[in-house]
């Protein structure tokens, strides 16, 4: 069983006893803000569970897997993210 | 941006008192990584998905001196971006 966004909802519910379309509007909010900010281009680095980095990608020569054919890659920008040491040790133990 | 920048923007965004962004915030991260520490799959619709790829254990060598060094099984996150924000990155 994969943990979603329903599942969270429900326990912000519980643990601030709020309605449940309340929490789930908060839910929204608060991923629309981190979208919002990797979208800008910024880091969103939480503490005790990792960081998410934009990295700005330059043009390369790539090939198309399938046909073989040369291509160029255009530059892009993708995300990145780099687990913190506390949550390593976490899902570890 | 760092948590609390996280809980100040969710605040004012959510029009909440700072305490309940707080518990939001840590809910949020907490969830995840408590998952994650079960073995289980995270999927945040339009946000990313996370699963726990296991490694074996293997004989690896410590680039600076060459020194070979056993290299215990370990667990690690694998992240990947949804395909909204994805786009929205790269836009």
């Amino acid at each position: 069983m994969a943990l979603t966004k329903a599942q969270i909802v429900e326990t912000v519910q519980k643990e601030i006893g709020l309605p449940k379309k309340s929490s789930t509007e908060l839910i929204e909010d608060l991923l629309e803000i981190i979208k919002r900010t990797l979208e800008a281009g910024e880091d969103v680095l939480i503490s005790g569970f990792g960081k998410f980095c934009v990295k700005q990608k330059r043009a390369r020569r790539g090939r198309n897997p399938a046909t073989g054919d040369d291509l160029m890659l255009s530059p892009r920008r993708v995300l990145t993210f780099k687990c913190s040491g506390k949550l390593r040790k976490r899902i570890n133990s | 941006m760092n948590k609390l920048e996280l809980i100040s923007a969710l605040k004012n965004e959510a029009n909440i008192s700072k305490s309940e962004a707080a518990k939001v915030v840590q809910i949020f991260f907490d969830s995840m990584a408590d998952a994650m520490s079960k073995g289980e799959r995270v999927e945040i619709r339009g946000l990313c998905s996370f699963f726990v790829k296991k490694y074996k254990s293997y004989v690896g060598r410590n680039p600076k001196t060459g020194d070979k060094v056993i290299i215990s099984p370990k667990k690690l996150p694998f992240f990947k971006s949804g395909k909204e924000l994805k786009d929205r990155v790269d836009s």
